[in-house]
């Protein structure tokens, strides 16, 4: 008997029944839809940062100050990415803990050679920005003179915070568009050269120049991550000299973390060992902080297999999910060959053999399952992308993901149909055709 | 004409080797030639169940043996079972036994569909059956959409899909009323002289086993009378 034969018998038999199938597909259903938004959203994930390794500085390095005792894991304390343990122990800092303006400009001379540019940038705050009447939430940043070396910002109007203005410490800062837009009117021209008024919580109310004016570029993954905090703090994102963010908040010349640059040829992996090793005299007297550099490389490693890890946990519990889908498809399949004993009784004394009953039926599992697991891919892949869409990743489902999930329910069709389908083949005829 | 069913000394037990062991058939002997009408009656209890499964090798007997258009049956495996009833015995119900949900025609095409038969021919075929049967205007028809006397008519067809050498029929009027129970005899006496179709009947009706050509009379699990109605021979 051909296959096509049973798909139409497997299809006519569950369209007889169709609530029925539908409720024994929903195990299924919920399995696989969950496993594939799961995968989509973890793929986005993986996808964009691995797309960012390339365009942002993969040959950046991260030094950063660690506690001691969080099993000196450099990359759990960089650049956002913080963790409970190291956030905790990271209010405990003392100012001798942390690196100071000093120990980076020594740094900066010692290793002219490999470094490219020392990026250091510091939240200085949310506040709002007044000129005139109007004002707009804004959140400053206070950076270094490489901070534009390594970070990519489009100009629209006027020019970067130059080099002069780093040095003498001038009130000047690089606006986005966004702004302009509140302030302004829109109009870049109008806004170059204006003097806008920054209240900053905990930091003394400053009157900055705007020289220029940049449009964010929209950076998904590690961008998208800063831009969801600025979402939340609200408001266009200003730059400003990075000594002028310190006498704004009146806070000291010192930091956590900073990014190094390196220049072409630069081994990053074993400069970072270098950097880690040049600060450790200054931190041998410390008890409680250390510093640590790690490539931009080994950190995104680092977060993918956080990624993957994850994903790999939901898709387990998701697996249980369709563990138990498949349960309750062999129930249903056990009660369906237990109504229709007489027919399988009659199948057999016209000839079918134990063969054709068993296949019947698995297909007919085997359908259901399918069938359930289109409807959660579907299911899944939409609410993959809803998921990505929500967190500002391009969704990119996974098309390996795809074809296991739907090859995996056909599985377990096979899986948990054989039962109820071999107790149907191995039925007696004559049992069965009495079967009342 | 030759022999189509030969059994010899067939015996069959249940139970077997438990204390309620019950021995149904105590050595039958008996054969069917073809293009024979043989009715086999008697009361309930008497082993025509059991027998009928045995001619329909839907079970194998305890002992003794059984040929079927010259197959050793006792040396069949399953599928060879399987096939036997396939191609060789067009079975009949009381209870029809059409499969649900499953129209007319598909019904009927459904012993060709397990002798591999092609889709085309099985419909062909199946369209030509149900002209015999007067049922070309129901082929579209779920068993549940027609009468009992109709459902009989659709299982005739399908008993006939592989050209089988014997028709077995179990009480195929009993569930009818007396005049589409005519209908059906009817139809199986115009298979048994035009197409020459060997026919099994399993009846308690005296009345219906008169008009076959050889009546066996089963009780107590032995065969204990053979009325010859009309020799063909």
């Amino acid at each position: 008997m051909l296959i096509a034969e049973n798909i139409l018998l497997a299809l006519n038999s569950i369209m007889s029944n169709k609530m029925r199938a539908f409720l024994t597909m929903l195990g299924i259903i919920i399995g696989i839809g969950s496993v594939i938004s799961i995968l989509t959203v973890g793929n986005s994930l993986t996808l964009t940062i691995e797309d960012n390794m390339q365009s942002m500085g993969s040959k950046d390095v991260y030094v950063a100050v660690t506690p001691k005792n969080s099993n000196g894991k450099a990359e759990s304390a960089i650049d956002g990415v913080k963790y409970p343990e190291s956030e905790a122990s990271r209010k405990d800092m003392a100012d001798s803990d942390y690196i100071t303006g000093d120990m980076i400009k020594d740094m900066s001379d010692k290793f002219k050679e490999q470094i490219y540019a020392v990026n250091v940038s510091e939240q200085v705050g949310a506040g709002t920005a007044a000129y005139g009447s109007k004002d707009t939430n804004i959140s400053v940043t206070g950076v270094s003179a490489g901070y534009f070396l390594t970070n990519s910002v489009e100009i629209k109007g006027g020019r970067m915070i130059g080099a002069s203005d780093f040095s003498n410490v001038r009130n000047v800062c690089l606006v986005e568009q966004s702004l302009v837009d509140d302030l302004f009117d829109g109009k870049v021209d109008n806004a170059l050269g204006r003097e806008v008024e920054f209240d900053i919580e905990d930091a003394k109310t400053t009157t900055f120049t705007i020289v220029g004016v940049y449009e964010r570029v929209e950076n998904p993954g590690m961008g998208s991550m800063s831009s969801m905090m600025e979402l939340f703090s609200g408001g266009s994102k200003v730059y400003i000299p990075l000594k002028a963010g310190k006498q704004m908040t009146g806070s000291k010349d010192l930091y956590s973390t900073f990014r190094v640059s390196t220049t072409v040829g630069v081994d990053t992996e074993q400069f970072a060992n270098e950097l880690t090793n040049y600060f450790k005299p200054y931190y041998s007297g410390n008890p409680n902080f250390q510093v640590q550099a790690i490539t931009f490389e080994g950190m995104l490693s680092s977060l993918t297999s956080i990624i993957d890890t994850v994903t790999l946990g939901i898709s387990i519990i998701a697996g249980i999910a369709l563990l138990v889908g498949g349960i309750g498809v062999m129930n249903i399949m056990l009660v369906s060959v237990t109504e229709r004993t007489r027919e399988i009784g009659t199948r057999k004394a016209l000839g079918a053999r134990n063969s054709s009953i068993r296949i019947q039926f698995l297909i007919e599992a085997m359908i259901i399952c399918l069938i359930g697991g289109i409807i959660g891919l579907i299911l899944g892949l939409i609410g993959g992308s809803l998921l990505s869409a929500l967190l500002g990743y391009p969704a990119t489902p996974s098309i390996p993901g795809v074809i296991f999930s739907l090859l995996f329910s056909m599985g377990i069709g096979l899986a948990f149909g054989y039962f109820p389908a071999d107790k149907a083949a191995k039925m007696n005829p004559i049992d069965a055709l009495r079967y009342e | 004409m030759g022999e189509i069913i030969r059994l010899e000394n067939i015996v069959k037990s249940f139970y077997i080797g438990q204390p309620n062991e019950l021995e149904i058939l105590h050595g039958i002997n008996m054969s069917v030639n073809e293009g024979e009408f043989v009715s086999i009656v008697g009361p309930s209890g008497s082993g025509k169940s059991t027998l009928m499964n045995l001619i329909g090798v839907l079970d194998r007997p305890t002992r003794g043996s059984y040929y079927l258009d010259g197959i050793d049956v006792e040396k069949a495996k399953d599928d060879e079972l399987s096939d036997i009833r396939n191609r060789k015995i067009g079975f009949v119900f009381q209870t029809y036994n059409l499969i649900a949900k499953t129209n007319a025609i598909k019904n009927v095409e459904l012993p060709m569909l397990y002798a591999g038969v092609s889709g085309s021919e099985r419909r062909k075929k199946a369209e030509r059956l149900m002209e015999m049967v007067e049922m070309s205007d129901r082929c579209k028809h779920l068993p549940e959409e027609l009468s009992g006397g109709q459902k009989q008519r659709v299982a005739i067809a399908r008993a006939m899909a592989n050209d089988p050498a014997i028709i077995l029929a179990d009480e195929p009027t009993g569930a009818l009323d007396s005049k589409t129970g005519r209908l059906v005899m009817d139809l199986f006496h115009k298979l048994n002289e035009e197409q020459g179709k060997t026919i099994v009947l399993i009846t308690h009706s005296r009345e219906l086993s008169e008009e076959t050509d050889r009546i066996l009379s089963l009780k107590d699990g032995n065969i204990v009378s053979e009325d010859i109605r009309r020799d063909r021979n």
